[in-house]
């Protein structure tokens, strides 16, 4: 696996070596290793059943690896105590696949949550920043009182990565942000993710089928395939890898089309 | 290097320093809201060279200093910072430029308790429609298919069978035991002052019968039955599972409700009975080791003072219990909206309603009984 040259110097915020899944005789992930640098938005792209968001599970620890070892910020999760796990999980946010927010508290609540658990604020502060952190994720003021189940499939999708930012987490996981979501909307979620990489400094792991989010939101591509990490570098050189899965993916209509849009200058 | 954030004030210039972080907001923030009552928020006079780490808790407080017209316009007058920073200063100030914040309804509690109690007794008026259109739409649904074997859904009501039938008979025989052994423990406590203990016998079997047969048992599958039905169709609905019936051209009273009602007027009944046994078996438990009744004098008892028309009058009223129990429990289902919440509600209130509506009917059945002299 290569890295790509411009992170090489640094050493990778989350390092994943030998990782082995399988949920009875099924193996899903064997012998996987993957990095994640600092400052980076790395997209995990694969077919469906290739194991995308049981990766993303067990990074953040909510699956049990079978074998292998997950570095967190330089520190393996599973053999931490209960305590320095919590602090560590408060520097990443999940955005889960279809928002997962609590159904039974408005969004403002929603984001305040973590802020009032975590950061011991006051309710009407934590609220205060809560609202800042939903206009942050582009949700008009009067959102902030609405409960999710009010909510556009759009809108759900701004409002929980609001609350994946409440803690101003160094790291985010984006479990295919852009699915369900219109173009038009779909293309605003990718350069919301742009924009608050470079103003936060965060590091993304972005699951996702969307070929569009790819080629204008990612630094780097990781394509999963037969049960590991295939390749993972600079998009350009993910797509001239000699692999059946890859050329049809990045090559097939789909995929040309996604590179037209995104380079209309370089099509010849 | 890193200090807690913190607010200078030099000749009029305020020196914004240290760490303007989220370990430090409400400090901050005391410092902020002192300064925002003395100053219109704007940019002039304030340095922001001293600033060390910042997050988007600090970049909130800086905007409640100068204003978020400033913060968006950070380029223009403080274009020595990070390239970062100033990032996360100007998106933070583009996004709150025209957020108008929610408008609080102001509170009026006695217009709103009256609205509630209004609201309340709506939705009880509303309910009770519902229930009747529902039992209407069952019945109708149970009418059209009753005359086309084709259509009927064995395998499903055999299924719900074993859940609400089979599965809940060990429950309903050990509880009505237990309450058969109570009754004639009561019965014993209260005959023996008027030398009557043989008349246990005739109470517990009285009790078992006609009443706490079949409530012991319908309230059981309230509890047990009518709850998990709400849950199962409140899960299918949020999960859109009930459009897709719909669209699929199937009803899905025909599909889900029948097979479920159907069920649990054969199951109640056949609970019932049981009920019935293992109360009348407890009470001639106690019979015979505390009041010295042997269990062929109880038997004996039993076939010379009570008639078959007790048992009738028990058992005839399970069907219909089932029935309303099991109709309250599918609608409930069907009104849940969406959240985790709303099956929460909706699975309490098809508990409640149901365990209502059977203690009612038990005492107008009662009430009608008697008159009658059955």
């Amino acid at each position: 696996m290569r890295a790509a040259q411009a992170s090489t110097s640094e050493a990778p915020l989350i390092r994943v070596r030998g990782l082995e899944n399988r949920f009875g005789q099924h193996v899903v992930h064997e012998d996987l290793e993957l990095d994640l640098y600092p400052g980076e938005i790395l997209g995990v792209v694969g077919g469906s059943g290739t194991g995308k968001s049981v990766l993303l599970r067990s990074i953040v620890g909510l699956l049990r690896p079978r074998a292998g070892r997950i570095e967190v910020f330089g520190e393996d999760l599973q053999s931490l105590s209960a305590d320095a796990r919590s602090r560590l999980e408060r520097r990443f946010g999940v955005l889960f696949q279809r928002g997962a927010l609590f159904t039974s508290l408005s969004l403002q609540e929603n984001v305040a949550l973590p802020l009032i658990e975590h950061a011991g604020l006051a309710r009407a502060d934590a609220e205060a920043l809560a609202r800042v952190k939903l206009a942050l994720a582009g949700l008009p003021g009067e959102a902030a009182i609405k409960y999710p189940a009010e909510l556009s499939g759009g809108m759900i999708k701004r409002a929980a990565l609001a609350r994946a930012l409440a803690l101003d987490p160094e790291a985010l996981f984006l479990d295919e942000p852009t699915a369900g979501l219109d173009p038009i909307g779909a293309a605003a979620f990718d350069r919301l993710i742009l924009t608050l990489r470079d103003a936060l400094g965060l590091s993304v792991f972005l699951v996702t089928h969307d070929l569009d989010t790819l080629y204008t939101a990612c630094d780097r591509v990781a394509v999963l395939s037969r049960k590991r990490v295939l390749v993972a570098d600079r998009l350009d050189v993910v797509a001239a890898t000699d692999d059946d899965w890859i050329h049809d993916y990045f090559h097939g209509p789909r995929g040309r089309a996604a590179q037209r849009a995104a380079n209309p200058v370089e099509d010849p | 290097m890193t200090e807690p954030g913190h607010i200078d004030q030099q000749d009029g210039r305020l020196a914004i320093a240290g760490d303007w972080t989220l370990v430090h907001y409400s400090t901050l923030k005391r410092q902020v809201e002192r300064l925002a009552g003395s100053r219109e928020p704007s940019h002039q006079g304030i340095d922001l060279e001293r600033l060390d780490a910042l997050d988007t808790a600090g970049a909130v407080l800086l905007m409640e200093l100068v204003g978020p017209a400033a913060l968006a316009a950070i380029d223009d007058w403080a274009s020595d910072l990070p390239a970062t920073r100033r990032a996360l200063l100007r998106t933070l100030g583009e996004a709150m430029a025209d957020n108008q914040p929610p408008t609080a309804r102001p509170a009026r509690p006695l217009r709103d308790t009256l609205a509630r109690t209004g609201q309340m007794v709506e939705e009880l008026w509303q309910q009770q429609r519902q229930l009747l259109g529902f039992i209407g739409q069952v019945l109708a649904t149970l009418a059209a298919t009753a005359w086309r074997p084709g259509r009927w859904r064995i395998t499903s009501v055999v299924a719900q069978l074993h859940q609400t039938g089979l599965n809940a008979l060990p429950i309903v025989a050990l509880l009505t035991f237990l309450v058969g052994a109570v009754v004639a423990f009561l019965g014993a406590t209260v005959l023996r002052d008027f030398g009557a203990t043989i008349y246990t016998v005739n109470l517990v079997a009285f009790a078992f019968l006609r009443e706490f047969g079949v409530l012991l048992a319908a309230i059981l599958l309230a509890g047990r039955t009518a709850s998990a039905f709400t849950a199962q169709l409140g899960a299918m609905k949020a999960n859109e599972e009930l459009d897709a019936v719909r669209t699929l051209g199937l009803d899905p009273i025909e599909l889900l409700v029948l097979p479920r009602v159907l069920a649990m007027m054969l199951t109640l009944p056949i609970l019932t009975f049981v009920g019935m046994l293992s109360g009348i078996l407890g009470g001639a438990l106690v019979c015979l080791l505390a009041l010295d009744i042997s269990t062929a004098q109880f038997l004996a008892i039993l076939e010379r003072d009570i008639a078959v028309q007790h048992f009738l009058v028990g058992i005839g009223k399970a069907p219909v219990f089932a029935f309303l129990v099991a109709v309250i429990g599918c609608l409930e289902g069907f009104k849940v909206s969406g959240s985790a919440q709303s099956v929460g509600e909706h699975t309490t209130s098809s508990v409640v309603q149901s365990i209502f509506v059977v203690i009612l009917l038990d005492a107008i059945a009662a009430l009608f009984c008697m008159e009658m002299g059955w």
